[in-house]
């Protein structure tokens, strides 16, 4: 049974609906890429899965349906979601920022292991520990976002554009670590990408979004072969 | 006769009103129309508050202050400097209108939470501040009017239409309050329609917006103001008047807040609301402190709660009851009420109006 | 001179009065972007919930902890009934509904305690110590003892542990802290829950001053209006030192402007408020104005 299972989702805002029926699903330890333009839906699919849109049809994570759950306790089920402007509490230090991360955890011990191994996966969070998260530069705090969701020890982690503005050398470490807590892990991603390219090379499978509805979907591997299916919607 | 039949519901209804209110001193006693007047004095304020508040979305709880300037305005004016009384109503509003005015330039630059700060710091020094000027204000001992007589040709055709006995000052009284209301109503319903309604409207349910649409946000935000005490001012001057007597104490804070609570029960947003909203801010403490004691069926647990918190627990919770369930007030309640109503009858809906302003944080 | 240092020190006992009534409005400010018009009346609420404890034989030094324990329970109690169903409202209707709580709770206050100013007691004494050649009466050095301990604990509690930590993400930005399992509307009734305990502590230090009765606080909250809005509307620090400004700018004019003595000194607070928004809208420490508009 796969982690996180859409079935038939729709949502929007207020009178303007976005999903038309999304179906999808995340194996454990998977990573998947959910791709399509500006405007397909693809934020709007993260943010119906922790509850941050109405929503309706069938989501369930970990068998468990999301229908009627609050976005807290989605997150405290173990969805990670690192969302779109990447969600850094701008008020408040890097150090606070990851202290948040590690909000839900009661395991001291483990904590503090984990606050070495982000550490030493994005050395530069440590240096800057006492600063105001508003100092940081975006490719930095994209990466206190990602170390902060990691803290969170998540089964799922839910990732909104995280190449979004950055440097493209700093996407390439950012998506190493990407791969290396997936595989040392399992942790399953759902990644949200515009840079079909490089979300196809770490992802195993990927769905295309087209206005709300899946258009296409298959493993990564084929899909980045076909020639069609990158002319028309990856775009490269 | 065919325009009469296809004259829109809203002016039958109008029509009936005025009917009402125009022929109610006949049928009640002299004392009675008094009351009746300081009723449409308080819905003349709650006009001047629901231009503000429903309309523009700024927030004044010192509208009992403003109330205060033009009382006394008209109060100094009459019993020092001997001038006509009615001259004094205009010169009230307008003094009113002007305090709004510079009151308003620094506070409504920013949020609306400032203006309601300041606005309430305002209401309740005033009273203070009316005492200190002594030889003008005569301190804490207030101003004692003597009754305005009605003029000649009003008190004869009062008799003539009634075929009774002259006007008493009383009904005189009322019935000035009665034209300059409904002025009032009319330049209110005037402004809300046109141009400068919409433009207000538009600033209430996002300044960005209406902005970026061109309209002066500033400019419409301290005019909507000034006017708003300019009606208060005006009420004020003919509060003066028809109770003949001012103090320091006739305008507590807690006067300030009852307006609010009268605009908000009658309806925000809406130009009938302010009607309901003045009969009940004049009538909710009486009846809360004296009718209800005098009724059986009322347990006497619940009949000595209204006696010894005065009206103040019943504003209180039916201003937060209110909020919570009918945001709208009274004329949203009858407009949805008759909506659906329509709608089970005939299968169609109807615009409600006197929305509060939508929430842009919320999506 | 001598009368001048006493003048600043009693000001600055005022000025600790206000600034925990400040600071009570900025962490609801805060935390959903309001001014509860009703935190002077929950103080005077509380108030009268210690004079009735001290008066039923209960020692001073307990009934006061046990005030702000029920204090903050209340605070909670009241933002889950009456502040959490219109939560997401536009701020109009918010402020109109913090004014319904504050008319309620006078009433409600005048219903069960009466309308007679009654004599609170207080523990520290009238007597003077001599301070750099100033009389420095114990009751000042009390008044500012204690309403440094409780701002003091609560810059510890925001600051320094994971709940305040919390409730600063949550008021700072709910979204993003709602996806890291912060339960954000919980969060900003703990934030009612501070701000009504650290308005007791307001209450029950200025009523052995100005006589207890259900509109005690009408006064006091001007002045913490204004020390709130000369700090900066979001910074709780700027709320402590504004309010030490007002306190001591007040008491100050009271003694030394002619004509600004008793009920006048009211007026100085309003002046302050308006000067403010002339000349520096955010405050002091603020950042920005009011958000919200």
């Amino acid at each position: 049974m796969a982690l996180l299972e859409l079935d038939g989702v729709r949502a929007g805002y207020g009178q303007t609906r976005v999903l038309h029926g999304v179906s999808m699903s995340v194996g454990d330890g998977d990573v998947v890429a959910l791709l399509g333009a500006n405007g397909a839906g693809k934020t709007t699919t993260l943010r119906a899965i922790t509850g941050g849109v109405r929503w309706d049809g069938i989501i369930n994570f970990g068998g468990r349906s999301l229908r009627r759950a609050t976005t807290e306790a989605i997150v405290r089920m173990g969805i990670a979601h690192v969302p779109e402007g990447r969600g850094v509490l701008t008020e408040l230090t890097v150090e606070e920022n990851l202290r948040l991360g590690a909000y839900l955890r009661r395991d001291g011990g483990g904590v503090a292991k984990d606050y070495d191994r982000v550490f030493g996966y994005f050395p530069i969070l440590r240096e800057r520990r006492k600063l105001s998260a508003s100092t940081l530069s975006g490719g930095e705090q994209q990466m206190l976002a990602l170390a902060r969701a990691l803290l969170m020890r998540p089964k799922l982690l839910l990732l909104d554009e995280p190449s979004l503005g950055l440097a493209p050398l700093v996407v390439r470490s950012i998506f190493e670590i990407i791969r290396a807590v997936n595989e040392s892990d399992r942790v399953a991603v759902l990644l949200v990408e515009q840079n079909a390219r490089i979300a196809l090379e770490l992802s195993s499978r990927a769905y295309v979004l087209e206005v709300g509805r899946v258009a296409v979907e298959g493993e990564s591997a084929t899909l980045k072969n076909q020639e069609s299916v990158r002319r028309s919607y990856l775009g490269y | 006769m065919r325009f009469v039949g296809r004259a829109p519901r809203r002016y039958w209804l109008i029509a009936l009103g005025v009917i009402v209110f125009a022929g109610l001193p006949t049928q009640v006693t002299s004392f009675q129309s008094l009351e009746w007047a300081e009723v449409l004095i308080f819905a003349i304020v709650i006009m001047g508050l629901n231009l503000l508040v429903g309309y523009s979305g700024q927030i004044s709880l010192g509208h009992g202050a403003f109330m205060a300037v033009g009382a006394y305005t008209t109060a100094i004016l009459v019993h020092r400097y001997h001038v006509d009384y009615l001259l004094t109503i205009p010169i009230a509003g307008l003094l009113t209108g002007l305090v709004g005015f510079f009151l308003g330039i620094p506070a409504l630059r920013l949020s609306p939470l400032y203006l309601a700060l300041a606005t309430f710091a305002l209401a309740v020094i005033t009273p203070s501040l009316i005492k200190r000027p002594e030889n003008l204000t005569q301190g804490t001992q207030g101003i004692l009017l003597a009754p305005q007589q009605p003029p000649d040709w009003a008190s004869s055709l009062f008799a003539g239409v009634t075929g009774g006995p002259a006007m008493t000052s009383d009904q005189w009284l009322y019935y000035l309050c009665f034209i300059v209301a409904a002025a009032l109503f009319w330049v209110a319903w005037n402004i809300v329609r046109r141009r400068p309604g919409r433009a207000l409207m538009a600033i209430r349910d996002g300044e960005v917006a209406a902005a970026a649409s061109g309209v002066n946000v500033a400019g419409y935000k301290t005019l909507a103001f000034g006017l708003s005490a300019f009606y208060a001012g005006v009420a004020g001057a003919l509060y003066a008047l028809a109770t003949g007597f001012v103090s320091p104490d006739t305008f507590p804070v807690s006067l300030s807040f009852q307006l609010l609570v009268g605009a908000v029960i009658g309806g925000l947003g809406s130009i009938a609301g302010p009607l309901f909203g003045g009969i009940f801010t004049f009538w909710l403490p009486i009846i809360s402190s004296q009718f209800v004691q005098t009724q059986d069926w009322i347990p006497d647990q619940v009949a000595s709660v209204f006696k010894n918190a005065g009206p103040a627990v019943t504003y209180g919770a039916l201003l937060i009851l209110i909020m919570i369930f009918a945001p709208n007030g009274l004329v949203g309640l009858i407009l949805s009420a008759y909506a659906r109503l329509r709608s089970r009858l005939r299968g169609v809906g109807e615009r409600t109006t006197g929305q509060l302003p939508p929430d842009p944080q919320t999506i | 001179m001598q009368e001048f240092l006493q003048q600043v020190l009693s000001g600055i006992a005022s000025g600790g009065i206000y600034a925990s009534l400040a600071l009570a409005l900025v962490l609801i400010y805060n935390a959903m972007g309001l001014v509860n018009f009703a935190q002077g009346e929950m103080a005077m609420f509380a108030t009268f919930l210690a004079f009735t404890l001290i008066g039923r034989g209960m020692d001073y030094w307990i009934a006061l902890p046990l005030t702000i324990a029920i204090a903050f329970v209340g605070g909670i109690v009241i933002q889950r009934v009456v502040i959490r169903p219109v939560e997401r409202a536009p701020v109009l209707t918010l402020v109109i509904v913090t004014l319904g709580l504050a008319t309620l709770i006078n009433g409600l206050a005048g219903f069960f305690f009466g309308y007679l100013p009654r004599l609170f007691p207080s523990p520290f004494s009238v007597q003077t110590i001599d301070i750099f050649g100033a009389a420095a009466s114990w009751q000042d050095l009390g008044v500012i003892a204690v309403s440094g301990v409780v701002l003091v604990l609560v810059f510890l509690m925001l600051q320094r542990t994971t709940v305040g930590l919390a409730m600063r993400a949550a008021a700072h930005n709910p979204e993003a802290s709602r996806l890291l399992g912060i339960r954000v509307s919980w969060m900003l009734a703990l934030g009612w829950g501070l701000a009504s305990a650290v308005g007791a502590v307001s209450g029950i230090m200025v009523a052995p001053i100005l006589y207890l009765e259900p509109n005690m606080m009408q006064t006091v909250i001007i002045y913490a209006f204004a020390a709130a809005v000369l700090g900066g509307i979001e910074s709780p620090l700027g709320a402590v030192i504004g309010g030490l400004i007002v306190g001591v700018t007040v008491n100050l004019a009271g003694t030394y402007l002619p004509g600004v003595g008793g009920d006048l000194q009211l007026a100085v607070a309003f002046a302050i408020i308006i000067a403010v928004l002339v000349i520096r809208p955010n405050g002091l420490l603020g950042r920005r104005a009011m958000r919200r508009a």
